[in-house]
């Protein structure tokens, strides 16, 4: 049954006996994994705010004690911090009196946080270290005799922090980042923080009328790059027979979508005939653009890494960004890009960088095309009839990494993962 | 004391610069034209062929940070764009229209030939399967124009300055 979900958003009794999952298994997505609120309902409690480590930040935009940037884990606005100590902690943006989201800069320098509403005044840890008017006025109201502020925090999450990128995680006993990602992702994710310093060079910010989910799904589908990005293929920039590769972790949550810059001239016409757009011999007047400074210990020119479940890594060649997903229920999400360098890049690698950065971002000549794919796909459940996505190329490998491009295997592997978790 | 923060510029600079403030209303004019009714192969010839373009957020041009959403370097680099909007990318059919006002120009050099001037703009969009126009974008022009002796000028330099907090989902065609 797949009829388009519209219930309050706790989750009722019966959650699962509404969302049955198709009996194709996972060659088969229903439409309510993507629409569901009930469904978005549990997937924050048991994905955003259960056993994951989530992105929120990069320790660059902390570069000394008592600054702090916002962020999100899930839909959840959080304040990550770098205390006196340096230590680095993130913390719920809910004054724990009454809910007053008290943090309003994205980011800034403070000795602490005082939330405007009644003045109640947390440690750049979290903890509470200031009620006004605790004992009342004239041995009159005040805060009960027994009131201990040492439980009264901001709500602490567990930090984790690799090569400058910090992650944040509701649950307490989270094994390490580096397990979490396992050695295949490791080693791509060590490829781009590969030890030189981060510099900041600026951010993007998105609305996506589509679920979060499908933002990794097009980075586990490496099957729509030579179709969908006809910009690539019409200047012989990407085509099908580039080495690459799709390769997820044994868990199926996160993947690597890989591949090598090659020469177009040496693809045989078989191929280019099967992408409409490849025209020969078409270039572009500044090729600059798509120039590739070899500056990476890597076999791949362009790594999409899809960590789950709100992070992306994009090293596109040398223009280089963290992506994370803020989901706004299930129909919507923010896109917060951070674009970075590294400390001792030239004036020039900065400004190919910058050049480079027409590629993606939500005017970039490939970002701009998968969002506009992403909403359509939205919009095709939304006002379309329910239905059921078809997810069957390459069907050698049920779920997992697989050698071709022609292949949709790692979103299988995602969803076999997903429906573990959400009991689904 | 410190001086006013408006001053009324005596009459004979007054014309003067009320006929350049002319000349670059007449040219926002022309170039959102070209833009809102889709004449984008026109779009790169309002431009120096060393020009600068950028379509930056506030918060990134407040924080001193590079990035921006479209990058130029050259002409060439417009011309690559326009073409790609034109024949190669993908994205739903829509309508753009610009509006642009609160003219100030900030500086007169080069004896005449170059010219710095800020502009407002809002940037309203109307998707073909939507309903109504949103505004996509409100921000500043930041400009560098290169005033030719014949009467006409091209953008030597421009910084679009977006305020908006967030993009609705895709900019597709320039601002």
């Amino acid at each position: 049954m797949n009829a388009p979900e519209r219930l309050p958003v706790e989750q009722g009794p019966g959650l699962e006996a509404r969302h049955a999952w198709p009996r194709q298994g996972l060659c088969a997505i229903p439409d309510w994994v993507y629409t569901s609120e009930e469904v978005y309902a549990r997937e924050v409690e048991r994905i955003f705010h259960g056993r994951t480590w989530n992105y929120v930040g990069l320790e660059a935009e902390l570069p000394k004690p008592g600054t702090y940037k916002r962020s999100n884990v899930g839909p959840t606005p959080v304040v990550v911090t770098r205390a006196e100590d340096g230590s680095i902690h993130v913390v719920e943006n809910r004054c724990a009196h009454r809910a007053a989201e008290f943090c309003r800069s994205h980011r800034g320098e403070a000795r602490d946080f005082v939330c405007p509403y009644h003045q109640w005044n947390y440690d750049l840890k979290g903890n509470l270290i200031g009620v006004p008017f605790r004992r009342g006025v004239d041995k009159k109201g005040g805060m009960p005799a027994d009131f201990k502020p040492a439980e009264h925090g901001l709500r602490k999450l567990k930090v984790a922090t690799r090569r400058g990128v910090i992650f944040a995680s509701y649950a307490e006993d989270m094994e390490s980042v580096e397990d979490y990602l396992g050695a295949e992702i490791l080693k791509d994710f060590d490829a781009a923080f590969d030890g030189r310093k981060l510099t900041i060079l600026g951010y993007y910010r998105n609305t996506l009328p589509g679920n979060w989910k499908l933002y990794h799904e097009n980075l586990k589908d490496p099957y729509h790059a030579t179709l969908l990005h006809t910009f690539l293929v019409s200047f012989g920039l990407l085509v099908a027979g580039n080495k690459s590769a799709m390769i997820c972790d044994p868990s199926g949550r996160h993947g690597t979508m890989a591949s090598a810059k090659s020469d177009a001239s040496k693809v045989d016409d078989a191929r280019k005939k099967e992408m409409r757009a490849y025209k020969e011999g078409m270039v572009l007047e500044d090729p600059r653009m798509m120039d590739f400074v070899e500056e990476f210990d890597s076999p791949w020119s362009v790594t999409m890494q899809t960590i789950w479940p709100n992070l992306i890594v994009q090293r596109e060649m040398n223009t280089l960004g963290t992506r994370q997903i803020v989901p706004n229920g299930p129909n919507e999400f923010t896109m917060v890009w951070t674009m970075f360098g590294y400390e001792g890049d030239s004036q020039e690698m900065t400004r190919h960088r910058m050049r480079q950065g027409n590629l993606m971002g939500p005017s970039g000549f490939l970002g701009l095309e998968d969002n506009e794919a992403i909403k359509f796909v939205q919009d095709g459940m939304l006002r379309g009839r329910p239905g059921l996505h078809l997810v069957v190329l390459d069907p050698a490998i049920a779920a997992g990494t697989s050698d071709t491009l022609i292949s949709e295997a790692a979103i299988r592997a995602m969803y076999q993962h997903w429906r573990g978790v959400m009991g689904l | 004391m410190n001086a006013p923060a408006f001053a009324p510029l005596h009459t004979d600079r007054f014309v003067e610069v009320d006929q350049l403030r002319r000349r670059i209303d007449a040219f926002h004019a022309a170039y959102c034209d070209a833009l809102d009714n889709g004449r984008l192969t026109e779009w790169p010839s309002y431009f120096t062929e060393d020009t600068f373009y950028r379509v930056i957020a506030r918060e990134n041009r407040d924080l001193g940070l590079p990035v921006g959403l479209v990058y130029c370097e050259g002409q060439a680099m417009l011309r690559d764009r326009a073409f790609a909007l034109c024949n190669t990318a993908m994205y739903a059919p829509r309508y753009l229209r610009h509006f642009v006002s609160n003219i100030r120009i900030d500086a007169v050099e080069e004896g005449g030939a170059l010219v710095r001037a800020r502009s407002n703009y809002l940037l309203f969009q109307v998707l073909v399967d939507r309903p109504n126009a949103t505004l996509h974008q409100m921000g500043e022009y930041h400009d560098v124009f290169r005033m030719d002796q014949d009467g006409g000028m091209l953008i030597a330099s421009r910084d679009c300055i977006y305020d908006n907090a967030l993009i609705d989902n895709a900019l597709v065609y320039p601002v």
